[in-house]
């Protein structure tokens, strides 16, 4: 095994990065996508609004869902074949494999990261639009400002999942010849006929990676939490504080 | 006392097949703070809900300063604007600080400079009492501190009108009068105010018009003394026993 870990370690490295920047572009776009999906889903639809707008946006709903649900209800691995291979035939060309790569993970992630942001804007009370729409306040500018940094506070586990299970599932990007972790290592276990050895290797470099992100991840958690006293405000202060920019 | 703010037309509201609201008419006037009593279920809370579209009436007509806001072609945010709301559960919004929960609306909304609208938070904030608490956060406030926040809050978009429902109703009895004292002086700088309230007290020292709702409708509305020393109606006089004995 030592073998392995002196002579071969650039191989291993190589495939970590890889492993690791398809897993962050997809978990990142993946989460972009899921924002702007669970934001347009949660659009009010009321019955004073016109019937085009009504109608439109049904449509879109109904794409979004159909979206959602066809890249949650099939595995990865045959999604990454279908796409990569399907484009190759169809069109008659070869994509990059590696952006194939990002591709296929950013667009199946972002229909489970659709349902996480999904589930995180509707665990905030309802109360808070009810205020913002009392203060004129519109459903964007409610979005941006109040709702979802609470929503993405609350579903930043959830992301973290969702970014761990990227780092292990990229491997299934072997099938079209990425060259990630697991098919670094495969192409080396399969030469020197050293299966074992190798993929205890591989197990450690990945633990390495999902451990070192959900270490950093609980960090950003802590720090999105924000102080936990505030300093009560005597009566020179608040004079100076209504005359000051900046801060808010 | 003849300028018309408010003017509510046969105002019908049903959540599925029951009707809450069976045909209102209610007009409230320029200045005016009228408060409304009623049993639980009555359809208060519904029918000051309707007045700033966070319920979509079923049919009827509410004039807001002479504008039809069930009118598809008028734009009801910048109607709501006009009209603040003080809630029950204060719902303040929990990722801001006490100042910025006051400056959001005024920024984005009312478009004001930053500058301008941290004086007029402040202003509005040292009214309530709570200056100095500008930079909690509501989860770090009691009920009756959150309450005299979200007041500030709704008077930082300077509203022509203020809704109340049940200000007070969650709160612990020892901050009612905190939030009512509040309430009181706001009642006589002029400021058109409807109130959903249990505090029957409050009502009538400061009601200019109490409105008593019964099962969806209107039962009867006069000015407090009348309706407190001598109503008219006998649902008034049984709710007024019931809710009187109480306390």
């Amino acid at each position: 095994m030592g073998y392995f870990i002196v002579n071969k370690y650039p191989e291993f490295l190589r495939g970590a990065g890889v492993t690791l920047l398809i897993s962050i572009t997809g978990t990142v776009v993946g989460f972009l996508i899921g924002l702007l999906i669970g934001v347009v889903r949660t659009i009010p639809m009321r019955t004073t609004d016109s019937k085009i707008k009504t109608a439109f946006l049904r449509v879109v709903k109904f794409i979004l869902q159909a979206y959602i649900e066809i890249f949650r209800g099939t595995p990865m691995m045959v999604q990454a074949m279908v796409i990569y291979y399907g484009i190759a035939s169809l069109f008659h060309v070869s994509m990059n494999q590696l952006f194939a790569g990002f591709f296929i993970v950013s667009v199946n992630t972002g229909a489970y990261m659709a349902e996480i942001v999904r589930g995180g804007i509707e665990s905030v009370d309802r109360g808070q639009f009810e205020a913002a729409h009392t203060m004129g306040i519109r459903h964007g500018q409610t979005m941006r400002h109040i709702i979802l940094p609470q929503a993405i506070r609350n579903i930043l586990p959830a992301i973290g999942n969702e970014f761990v299970i990227n780092i292990k599932d990229t491997s299934v990007l072997s099938v079209i010849s990425v060259t990630e972790l697991f098919f670094a290592s495969n192409s080396i276990a399969g030469t020197y006929m050293a299966y074992f050895q190798t993929m205890i290797i591989t197990c450690a470099v990945y633990f390495v990676l999902t451990f070192t992100v959900t270490r950093i991840l609980r960090m950003v958690e802590r720090k999105l939490d924000g102080p936990s006293n505030y300093a009560i405000l005597n009566d020179s202060a608040i004079s100076e504080n209504a005359m000051e920019e900046g801060g808010v | 006392m003849a300028d018309v703010i408010m003017d509510v037309r046969n105002l019908k509201k049903n959540f599925g097949p029951n009707q809450i609201l069976k045909g209102i008419n209610f007009k409230a006037y320029r200045g005016e703070v009228v408060c409304i009593i009623g049993a639980s279920g009555s359809g208060k809370s519904t029918l000051l809900r309707c007045m700033n579209l966070l319920e979509i009436p079923t049919s009827g007509e509410i004039y807001f300063e002479g504008v039809n806001i069930l009118d598809r072609s008028v734009d009801p945010m910048r109607l709501t604007t006009k009209m603040g709301m003080v809630f029950q559960q204060f719902n303040l919004f929990n990722n801001l600080t006490v100042l910025q929960n006051c400056v959001l609306g005024q920024t984005v909304v009312l478009k004001r400079p930053r500058n301008e609208a941290r004086r007029t938070a402040m202003e509005y904030l040292e009214k309530v009492g709570m200056a100095q608490f500008i930079n909690a956060r509501p989860h770090q406030l009691s009920g009756g501190q959150k309450q005299r926040v979200a007041i500030a809050r709704a008077l930082s978009m300077e509203p022509d009108t203020l809704l109340f429902d049940e200000p007070t109703s969650a709160l612990d009895p020892e901050m009612v009068g905190e939030v009512l004292k509040v309430i009181v002086s706001l009642a006589k700088t002029g400021l058109t105010m409807l109130v959903v309230t249990h505090e029957m007290d409050f009502a009538r020292e400061v009601a200019s018009r109490v409105v008593f709702m019964d099962g969806g409708v209107i039962a009867e509305e006069n000015t407090p003394d009348v309706i407190f020393n001598n109503p008219k109606n006998d649902r008034t006089r049984a709710f007024l026993t019931r809710v009187l004995r109480k306390n």
